[in-house]
């Protein structure tokens, strides 16, 4: 397995099942599907595979892949994981298998879905696979057209027009991206002399190392950065595309967008911003803080409010991102860790909520808290969905979301108690709107309108089975997730005390 | 005189010729594409033969090579074949291929005069090839008339259509306006410098005086016109809307691109020393046009007049790489030129079959092309992408080519309008997707020839193609842009 191109091959997975696709006839509509789940199922494979085999006492990148690619910009085809962008990957491959069967049943036009739902995977599994900013940029912006797309023709109109929801949210990412674009031109001009210009991003973080940027620049570009990352990460002020965009999106869309492509968001603010920017990082630091602090409780507070389901899980999801942002504006090891396997953390139990959502809603076509009630009853395993996913979402032990939250909050405690102490109380929004949802659409008397409609079973319990999994093992051997994000964030050290008397935005408020 | 110089201009004309004498030889009945058909493989036989024109880096110690360099120029130095202009000319080549492609059945089935249009056509390329080569004031002046000319005939062909009547007049009008001003200017320059030659006008310390600055100062006013620039673009969007589909293809993609090509040779080779002059106006002028080309492109209903909004945006970004003033720069808009050829052919192919059968391009009559026609649908949406810079299409590839050049030159604020300005012109290119894939079918399917697919096919490959891997065009745009004048 030395020299497979293992990653190569995870990403053209997804693209070549899309160029299959178009040779497809249209009415052969469950070789479409299969021929989807038989390459999302490589890819998954593929990845585990590399998520068990990685060498994490050596750490930093493996499974490299390096080729030239455009030789007067400096690009290079560079592909490798390390502790940091492996589980993301992991991720992506979970919801891209999970979202592909979740999909299943789509009857409007199922072959051009497929083709989309490929490229979009694609071009999330591109933005966490590549070593070189150029690529990065390239596989972030592909998505944003297809979901645009599958937003208009597969969504659906509740509260807001899913021709507006698709429109909101391309605008949002690509202004954001607009931001991030100026300030990676800057970057990229400033780290080299012509000639020796070069996109790898580990050059850059050498170069940031050799004292290429001043920390004028550096405070400058990070700025830029925040922009584009936060607004992908929905980051308050920027965050009201994503309530309104999960509601229009499918199903497929909705899982992925709130599963992994929110991620790139602070994935890049890592991997770019933190590597390559580190002064700019810590002088923003507390205002992301601060931001975060809003996004928890002011998320927190409207999911409170909200009937639409899929309202509640976009707000909780804005919410959530608040314990990612401050996990990193701590900026030490153990919290940056700690906002690592969060993103997962969320990731898998945003998925599993949108695939249930999305199963009860194409049932019944009801997705308000007021009018679902009592379905554990005719529903039992949507429900163990549900409920498995709630109690990842407010943080019990034994699942997902505790060891990633626990670990952000230790890891932050020290810089900004303050805002530790109020994120923590933020678990008891947490718990109010989700178990008050919960309650309201599972429990309760049995109601004889949804006696008709039959249980999750066969493929449409594979999402459930995917994502289940990925939950609970996760939960009760938290050490396979913390010692793989841990075994990236090591190498974070060095700079973090580098770094750690710099000044910061605001005197460095706690 | 070399006459092995000016081949390409001979080879054009005569097929310009051909193409008259075809027309009064074949019975009036008779269908007039075969003579597209001959067009199509003489000059794509051209386009392939021209890529071994090119000349490698020379070496300015080496003698014999600079001897050589004589035989580049015809009649003694008005004229000058280096690198830069055998790319400009191959991309105009490369243009009218793909518009003489997609174009044969809206000739036969829209125009009278068909025979007409495949001549003009060939003497409008033969202007734009003189453009590209020009290195004198007054040879300039001709090819620009020659192409300019041709085009104003074309854009009134079609002969029952009021819209292209007006739209002929009006281009007509506003195009000899801008002819009189340039010819005015011109005439300062000489007035000032005592020649036309854009090597010794370079030398001349008078251009610094009033009279030489208000000469530079109308020429590119001149050329403001033909690229759209604003405030100069008010004649476009009517021009385009009331114009045959394939000739708004060739007056974005090839009138463009030539009126480029020559305004940067005038620059930096007859002007190089009075940047700080017209740096600023250039860097005002073009922020202008990303700005007000992409929000007046939101409003329009009709896809042709959209894409004439969004070509003064597009002229924009192409001053951007001007305003760079470098090769890097000068590299980025041959770059970005010849992707907007590709993207800008896919478009209006699909706009000539939907304006031939349903007789309109408007937004409402785009309605449900994905059902009707999904390949065109497709061609358009990656089309639009391209011009607005998203990725894997061949515009990213352009755009961060051309700002990373300006940038470079201490131009950041352009790259902020420039990058803010291109995303928010997705939202309009967007608004037409979303015609065609949501609007309601009205079931009937478009029936597309085999060389309008050709046509499509090819440009929308290649914009991929250039999107995913950009090094081909970038090394042979390097080496025409730092060959610049040899």
């Amino acid at each position: 397995m030395e020299n497979f191109p293992l990653l190569t091959t995870v990403l053209l997975a997804p693209i070549s099942a899309a160029l299959l696709l178009c040779f497809v006839s249209a009415r052969a509509v469950q070789s479409v599907r299969v021929i989807c789940a038989a390459a999302m199922t490589v890819a998954l494979v593929l990845t585990v595979y590399a998520f068990f085999s990685y060498d994490m006492s050596v750490g930093g990148m493996q499974f490299m892949e390096d080729v030239p690619w455009i030789t007067d910009l400096g690009v290079h085809y560079a592909l490798g994981v390390d502790g940091i962008s492996l589980p993301m990957l992991l991720l992506t491959e979970l919801i891209g298998l999970a979202a592909v069967f979740s999909s299943w049943s789509i009857e409007k036009r199922p072959k051009e879905f497929y083709i989309l739902l490929m490229i979009l995977i694609a071009g999330v599994t591109g933005t966490f696979i590549a070593r070189d900013l150029f690529i990065f940029l390239l596989c972030y912006e592909v998505v944003v057209i297809p979901i645009y797309i599958m937003v208009i023709i597969w969504g659906s109109t509740k509260r807001v027009s899913k021709e507006y929801a698709g429109m909101k949210l391309t605008i949002y990412l690509l202004m954001g991206s607009a931001f991030m674009l100026v300030g990676v031109v800057a970057l990229y001009l400033q780290a080299f002399p012509p000639e020796m210009r070069t996109f790898d991003m580990q050059a850059l973080a050498a170069a940031a190392q050799a004292g290429s940027f001043s920390e004028e620049f550096q405070i400058f570009a990070f700025f830029l950065l925040l922009l584009g990352f936060g607004s992908l990460l929905s980051m308050f002020p920027f965050h009201s595309w994503s309530p309104d965009g999960y509601a229009g999106a499918p199903t497929a869309v909705s899982m992925i967008h709130a599963g992994v492509l929110k991620k790139i968001g602070g994935y890049g603010l890592i991997r770019l911003g933190l590597l390559v920017l580190p002064l700019g990082a810590k002088f923003w630091a507390p205002l992301i803080a601060g931001l975060a602090m809003i996004n928890v409780m002011y998320a927190a507070y409207i999911a409170l409010a909200q009937h639409d389901l899929k309202y509640v899980i976009g707000y909780s999801s804005v919410s959530h991102m608040g314990y990612v942002l401050l996990g990193f504006a701590a900026l030490n090891v153990v919290s940056v860790s700690g906002a690592v396997a969060n993103m997962v953390a969320h990731g898998v139990m945003s998925a599993l909520f949108f695939a249930m959502i999305g199963y009860v809603y194409e049932r019944t076509h009801l997705r308000s808290v007021r009018e679902l009630r009592g379905l554990a009853h005719q529903m039992p395993r949507v429900a163990t969905g549900f409920m498995l996913a709630g109690m990842a979402s407010l943080g019990l032990p034994g699942l997902i979301g505790f060891m990633p939250e626990f670990t952000i909050f230790v890891g932050s405690f020290s810089e900004y108690p303050v805002f530790a102490v109020l994120a923590i109380s933020g678990i008891i929004f947490t718990a109010l709107y989700t178990l008050r949802m919960l309650a309201r659409i599972l429990f309760g008397p049995r109601d004889s309108r949804f006696d008709h409609f039959e249980d999750a079973r066969g493929v449409a319990m594979m999402p459930l089975i995917i994502l289940g999994i990925a939950l609970v093992g996760f939960g009760i051997f938290p050490q396979l997730l913390m010692g793989m994000v841990g075994s990236g964030t090591e190498q974070l050290l060095p700079l973090l005390d580098r770094i750690a008397d710099a000044p910061a935005v605001l005197g460095g408020i706690r | 005189m070399n006459f092995a110089a000016i081949s390409t201009e001979i080879f054009i004309l005569c097929l310009g010729l051909f193409a008259i004498v075809m027309d009064l030889v074949l019975p009036e009945q008779e269908s007039r594409k075969s003579i597209g058909g001959v067009l199509i493989f003489s000059l794509t036989g051209w386009f392939l033969y021209m890529f071994t024109l090119y000349n490698g880096q020379l070496d300015p110690m080496d003698p014999a090579a600079m001897a050589a360099l004589a035989d580049r120029f015809f009649y003694q130095g008005l004229y000058l074949v280096d690198n830069y202009a055998l790319f400009f000319k191959q991309m105009f080549i490369l243009a009218t291929v793909l518009t003489l492609l997609f174009a044969a059945d809206y000739v036969q089935s829209v125009l009278r005069y068909r025979g007409e249009f495949y001549a003009l056509l060939m003497t409008a390329l033969l202007g734009m090839c003189v453009l590209a080569s020009a290195t004198d004031f007054l040879t300039m002046f001709i090819g620009l008339e020659l192409m300019t000319i041709s085009f104003y005939i074309l854009t009134g062909a079609r002969m029952n259509s009021k819209d292209s009547s007006e739209a002929a007049v009006k281009y007509l009008i506003i195009g000899s306006v801008s002819t009189a001003v340039m010819l005015y200017g011109i005439s300062l320059v000489y007035g000032a410098t005592g020649s036309i030659q854009f090597f010794e006008v370079c030398r001349s310390p008078h251009l610094f005086f009033p009279l030489g600055i208000a000469g530079i100062t109308m020429v590119l006013i001149g050329f403001f016109f033909k690229l759209s620039v604003i405030p100069f673009h008010m004649w476009a969007p009517d021009v385009y809307q009331g114009a045959p589909t394939p000739i708004t293809a060739m007056l974005a993609m090839g009138s463009k691109a030539a009126g480029i090509a020559a305004m940067m040779r005038a620059l930096f080779v007859a002007f190089p020393m009075l940047g700080i002059y017209w740096l600023p106006m250039l860097s005002v002028l073009c922020a202008a046009c990303m700005i007000f080309g992409n929000i007046m492109a939101m409003r329009q209903r009709d896809v042709k007049r959209m894409l004439a909004y969004s070509s003064i945006a597009q002229a924009g970004y192409m001053l951007v790489g001007i305003i760079a003033a470098d090769p890097a720069g000068m590299k980025a808009v041959m770059f970005y030129a010849t992707l907007y050829v590709f993207a800008n052919a896919g478009a209006f192919a699909v706009l000539s079959v939907v304006e031939a059968q349903k007789g309109s391009t408007s937004y409402r009559h785009m309605a449900g092309l994905a059902q009707s026609a999904p390949v065109l649908a497709a061609v358009m949406t990656i089309s639009l992408l391209s011009m607005a810079g998203i990725p894997p299409t061949a515009g990213f590839a352009g755009k961060l080519y051309l700002f990373t050049a300006v940038v470079d030159q201490g131009y950041l604020w352009l790259a902020f309008v420039g990058f803010v300005m291109s995303m928010i012109s997705v939202y309009y290119y967007l608004l037409v997707a979303k015609a065609m894939y949501l609007g309601a079918w009205d079931g009937s399917s478009l029936a597309v020839s085999g060389s309008t697919r050709a046509a499509v096919v090819l440009s929308v490959l290649a914009t991929l193609l250039v999107g995913v891997w950009p090094e081909g065009l970038a090394e042979l745009t390097n080496l025409a842009a730092s060959t610049f004048l040899q």
